[in-house]
């Protein structure tokens, strides 16, 4: 087992998804994200882990530039997705977004029936072009996400009323339905319960086959049971990056050892 | 004033009594502040209270009490004959309480001794004329029932008045004097007194559900009398507005409700599709530097009178209207005849309703939590998607409420009606014609010469209380939509 | 990208730097929906401009007055035929004795001036105003030694006249106008050229009490200002009171139960209810039913005093409850009784709050009309200042409002200028008003 996914995580990162190069982001006054490097791999999970106010979310929602919705953010640096600079004046942050899915840290589902939440990407997007096409999408989406089986009856009832693991599925598959190539997950299981949790992870792992995904999370273990490759943020610096058994078995840097063991945090 | 005197003389008791109050309380203690179980200053305060609230209390209930009591009793002694043709006991009483007035009036200018007043006769005296010297003017000559009613009607509030100072005196001095006789230093001064302000704030807090209750009864009671002289029916189910003081009026409310309405809708009409474009656009695209500007100043047009607004209807908007439809306008049209009109009164009310919906508006916006803005942008949706699809549908519910608010708001407006939609009742769906509302109509029928025994007056009586039950109605609903609306996202 | 497809997943192609049609066409939906957000706003703030440019533009020129400066022989002969300067027999002598002053007056300035005209002395005395006459005899009573003198006299114009100097009035506009004529106008010319007939500053209009529908000309709104000003004063004295303590109640005593669950939402509602509802209650209760007197400023103060408690009760509360409950348990636990910590702690932290709250009341309740005109506080001419004050609150009075709904309603358009004009002075308080409870809060403003 151990083995197996050694091999895989070799192969994961042959291609460079999402190349990032001295990556500066300022709020204000603040410099939050300071020099940062890095390759994220496609179908491959990787984990963004360190003490909070470390700068990893921020770097996250880079990535899809969902900072632009922050005034006073400003973001340097190339950060290429497929070769292509996503801060480029021509790109549309918009189109981007179809194609840079994200997941946050509370589960967030529209005030919509749980078919409309899914539907909601498909219909902006314009990915189908008709009824049954529609109903597909979010059939698919739905099972990709592991929740069918537990919704399927009642895709008409609010997406509001289904408890916190059904809800971050749910947002999972509306996130899946636009058919994005990389999935980014803030945190997706901060506000689940144990099984709920359970059930996420073994998600993201099957994700793993189709996107590239990208997951920050404050808790190493679930670094360790999810991602193939891990980066260790600290005060703003992209301090250690590398395979997950490798940063957790034998890391490199004082501060990435310091955090492992729980002596800063 | 010798009610005002009674209040000074029951202040400065209440005053000494203070005084009094801590002085004994210090003397039980040999000087000692430490032995007394309060501050000095409570018990001064206990014995001041003692002496002073029974006293108002009763003056009060008295003051209020008593002209309907005299009223009553007086009323019933006037014998039916006394009451002419085409007039009511209302208006009798009302030349009784005149006459009455009048000679009091009389007797203290020195124009009447106290002993010649009382011993009047109508047959003998020429009243009319006496009381014409002292500024009382009466319709017509005095009959003798009237003035035998009067003299009744001033001995008993000659009474009234010496009993209600009798016994507030005497509530005062008996209060002063057993709070002076408890006063001792193991007297829990402090919570005889903090239970007597509690009861002070407990008044104060009632004085709202007074108001409403004043409010409901004063038309009430005028409305059952309207009911009385003028068929109910009518009021609800004719289609006429048509008083005249001649009396076979036709008054019915709806012609009034279709204009209010009507003016209303054209408001909203200006007013929704404005406040709420700019709510959302501060809300959801503006910076802090946009914000901070716009905000406030749309927010002054909701901080000026609505006499300004009335004025802005009356002379600005009106006769703008009137150059674009009016004879020899821009539009070559003839459709307006005058500067009043719905569109006039709608288009203003509609501009002074702008920033009471954005603001509403802007609050119930900025409620829908980030997170689902986030989740919609983060698959990719557009800004005017998200508000359209996420944030509208949230807020739905609010913005509703904000809705039914301004359109309450809109029928209970007055001074932009009177001045700039005109006086004509009738059913008409060209805005451009003069309509008359609701508020108007009270108006119009309760000032001037007021008669309160016409069905012409009282019909004001009620309107208003169909307009305050209309938009009571309103309120209580809008309120609680929004109620829950903000509970949702708490 | 090859693998992509393979595995069947999206066959997203298109690049990210090249728009895709949809997308543009989204995008252009955005731009229009952004525009009507701007327009919304340009709208409203369109509307203030046009709304303060009206008033400006329309009210400023009541602050003007046209004014003749003449010189006024008070001769014996007329004003006191027997010479023994007894006041009682002055007084016999009525306005209309006093008009052949100022007819001789104008004439002799025309004289002396030498300026040509066909115009009769009656004519010519008509540019006067009618209160002139009144002018001239009240100066006289009250100086009876200058009878026999000369005495210079700034009198008012008619408002035609005026209307004329501030280019309101034409001469086409008075075709059909009896009371002016051009050759009239003419003689205006004539005067202004040689400085006789002036335009200055109208102290007047600000201090001076109202005048008849004859004589707009001289129509001041100062002693409805103090009407306004007696009302606020029993608004003051009894709102804040009354309001602070049922806020107290409300939100540091009361249980929750039933009861106060009712008295919250009547109050909520209370702030809702149509003003002209509290008109009919004004009008059925203190008036009909108390037999207070119609037009006193003290039953416009009751009134508006019911109306602005519920403001005042909904701001009060919102200042209390910001003040923490660690100020509260912190009194409670040196052994202050709750009373105690509420009035010597909680409510003078609250107190900025509190007076800003009740300011904006006050202004709410300075420029509101509607229930005052069921109270009777307009129809008739606010023309004695009180002289005390329960004259002040018990006397007939009008207000400001209601003293500009009255100019709007008289016939004569010179009435308009004067409400414009009396608009930007409440106009001038409400911004007062709301200036200070704005520095208030910033000044006072504690962030917890």
């Amino acid at each position: 087992m151990n083995d197996m996914a050694r091999v895989e995580r070799r192969v994961g990162t042959k291609n460079a998804k999402i190349t990032a190069r001295d990556v500066q982001v300022h709020y204000g006054d603040t410099h939050a994200i300071k020099d940062v490097n890095v390759e994220i791999g496609d179908k491959t999970v990787t984990a963004f882990i360190g003490p909070s106010g470390c700068g990893k979310s921020t770097f996250l929602r880079c990535l899809n530039r969902m900072n632009d919705t922050i005034d006073a953010c400003r973001v340097r640096g190339d950060i290429l997705l497929d070769g292509e600079d996503i801060y480029d004046k021509r790109v549309d942050p918009v189109q981007l977004r179809a194609k840079v899915g994200m997941v946050f840290q509370k589960p967030n589902p529209f005030p919509k029936s749980i078919y409309d939440n899914v539907a909601y990407g498909p219909r902006i997007h314009g990915l189908a072009r008709n009824k049954p096409e529609l109903d597909e999408i979010v059939e698919k989406s739905l099972r990709r996400a592991a929740i069918w089986n537990e919704v399927k009856d009642r895709l008409d009832a609010p997406g509001t009323g289904l408890s916190g693991g059904q809800q971050q599925r749910l947002c999972i598959a509306r996130a899946v339905a636009t058919e994005p190539e990389v999935l980014l997950m803030d945190e997706p299981c901060s506000a689940l319960d144990p099984i709920a949790t359970a059930q996420v992870e073994e998600l993201i792992d099957e994700l793993r086959q189709r996107y590239s995904v990208v997951i920050v999370t404050h808790s190493m273990q679930q670094a360790a049971r999810v991602s193939q490759k891990t980066a260790f943020f600290h005060l703003g610096n992209l301090v250690e990056f590398g395979e997950t058994g490798q940063i957790f078995t034998n890391p490199q840097d004082p501060r990435t050892e310091s955090y492992i063991t729980g002596r800063i945090g | 004033m010798p009610t005002l005197w009674l209040v000074v003389s029951v202040l400065v008791l209440a005053a000494i009594g203070y005084v009094l109050g801590r002085k004994r309380a210090l003397q039980s203690a040999n000087g000692n502040i430490r032995e007394l179980h309060s501050l000095p200053i409570y018990y001064g305060l206990n014995v001041a209270f003692a002496a002073l609230l029974p006293a108002l209390g009763v003056l009060i209930l008295w003051l209020l009490a008593q002209p309907m009591i005299i009223d009553s009793t007086v009323s019933g002694m006037v014998p039916h004959e006394a009451i002419p043709e085409e007039t009511t006991l209302g208006l009798v009483m009302s030349d009784v309480r005149r006459v009455a007035s009048g000679l009091d009036a009389a007797v203290e200018q020195g124009v009447m001794t106290l002993a010649e007043s009382h011993s009047l006769r109508a047959e003998a005296a020429d009243i009319r004329a006496r009381l014409g010297e002292v500024g009382v003017a009466l319709g017509a000559e005095v009959k003798a029932e009237v003035l035998q009613a009067a003299q009744s009607y001033r001995r008993m509030t000659a009474t009234g008045t010496h009993a209600m100072t009798l016994v507030v005196a005497l509530l005062a001095v008996t209060g002063l004097a057993i709070a002076y006789a408890r006063t001792h230093k193991d007297f829990r001064a402090r919570n005889v007194v903090e239970r007597g302000i509690l009861v002070l704030l407990i008044l104060a807090a009632s004085l709202a559900i007074l108001t409403t209750i004043g409010i409901v009864f004063s038309m009430l009671f005028e409305t059952m009398n309207f009911f009385g002289l003028h068929s109910w029916k009518d009021f609800f189910f004719g289609g006429i507005w048509a008083p005249n003081f001649r009396g076979d009026s036709e008054l019915s409310i709806l012609p009034l409700l279709w204009g209010t309405l009507f003016i209303s809708f054209i408001a909203l009409l200006v007013a929704v599709p404005v406040g709420l474009f700019a709510a959302i656009y501060l809300a959801e695209y503006a910076n802090n530097a946009t914000r901070s500007f716009a905000k406030p100043l749309l927010e002054i047009l909701a901080g000026i009178p609505t006499i300004v607004y009335g004025l802005f209807a009356l002379l600005t908007i009106g006769p703008m209207l009137v150059d674009f439809f009016g004879k020899g306008g821009l539009l070559g049209v003839e459709w307006m005849a005058g500067a009043t009109s719905v569109l006039t009164a709608g288009m203003v009310m509609g501009i002074m309703l702008i920033p009471f919906v954005s603001s509403l508006s802007d609050d119930i916006i900025n409620a829908v939590p980030q997170a689902m803005r986030d989740g919609s942008l983060g698959l990719g949706a557009t800004k005017s998607e998200t508000v359209r699809q996420v944030v509208m549908p949230a807020a739905l519910p609010g913005i509703v409420g904000a809705v039914l608010l301004a359109a309450s708001r809109a029928i209970g407006e007055t001074m932009i009606v009177v001045m700039g939609a005109g006086a004509i009742a009738k059913f008409s769906l060209n805005p451009l014609e003069s309509m008359t509302t609701i508020t108007t109509r009270i108006v119009s029928q309760l000032t001037g010469d007021t008669d309160f025994a016409s069905p012409e007056t009282l019909v004001a009586f009620a309107l208003g209380l169909t307009l305050f039950v209309l938009t009571l109605g309103l309120n209580i609903l809008a309120l609680y939509i929004v109620r829950k609306y903000r509970e949702q996202y708490e | 990208m090859s693998d992509i497809s393979q595995n069947g997943a999206p066959k997203r192609t298109g690049s990210l730097l090249s728009k895709d049609a949809r997308t543009a066409k989204r995008n252009r939906a955005e731009s229009r929906f952004k525009l009507y957000g701007i327009l919304a706003i340009a709208v409203g703030l369109l509307m203030l401009v046009t709304l303060v440019y009206n008033i400006v533009s329309r009210g400023t020129g009541a602050f003007t007055q046209t004014f003749v400066t003449l010189e006024v022989t008070l001769s014996e002969d007329k004003l006191d035929k027997k010479g023994n300067r007894n006041l009682d027999e002055i007084k016999k002598v009525s306005t209309f004795g006093y008009a052949p002053l100022i007819k001789d007056a104008i004439g002799k300035e025309v004289e002396k001036l030498g300026i040509q005209t066909d115009l009769p002395a009656k004519k010519q005395a008509a540019i006067l105003s009618k209160s002139a006459a009144a002018q001239l005899r009240d100066y006289v009573i009250a100086n009876p030694d200058k009878i026999g003198d000369t005495v210079e006299f700034r009198f008012l114009t008619n408002s035609r006249v005026d209307g004329y100097m501030k280019d309101r009035v034409s001469r086409d506009s008075i075709a059909n106008d009896k009371s002016i004529s051009p050759a009239q106008l003419d003689f205006v010319d004539q005067l202004v050229a040689e400085g006789v007939i002036v335009k200055s500053f109208n102290l007047d209009f600000i201090f001076g009490a109202d005048a008849s529908d004859q004589r707009p000309e001289a129509a001041g709104i100062g002693v409805s200002m103090i009407g306004s000003l007696f009302m606020m004063l029993v608004v003051l004295v009894l709102a804040l009171p009354i309001g602070v303590a049922a806020s107290i109640y409300l939100e540091e005593f009361a249980p929750k139960n039933w009861i106060t669950d009712v008295i919250e939402v009547n109050i909520s509602n209370l702030a809702a209810v149509p003003s002209i509802v509290y008109g009919i209650l004004g009008l059925a209760v203190f008036i009909n039913y108390m037999h207070l007197p119609m037009s006193a400023p003290l039953v416009g103060g009751l009134v508006l005093t019911l109306m602005t408690l519920p403001t005042i009760i909904i701001s009060t509360r919102a200042s209390l409850k910001a003040v923490p409950p660690s100020i509260r348990d912190a009194a409670l636990g040196v052994g202050a009784s709750k009373m105690q910590s509420v009035f010597h702690h909680v409510l003078p932290l609250a107190a900025p709050g509190i007076l800003t709250g009740t300011i904006i009341g006050l202004a709410q309740a300075l420029g509101e009309t509607a229930p005052l005109l069921l109270i009777g506080m307009v129809g008739f001419i606010a023309s004695n200042a009180p002289d005390s004050v329960a004259g002040g609150l018990l006397s007939p009075n009008s207000a400001m409002p209601a003293q500009i709904y009255e100019w709007a309603k008289r016939a004569d358009p010179a009435f308009y200028e004067r409400a414009w004009g009396g608009i930007i002075i409440l106009l001038i308080f409400l911004v007062t008003m709301n200036t200070v409870a704005v520095i208030l809060r910033r000044r006072f403003e504690r962030r917890w």
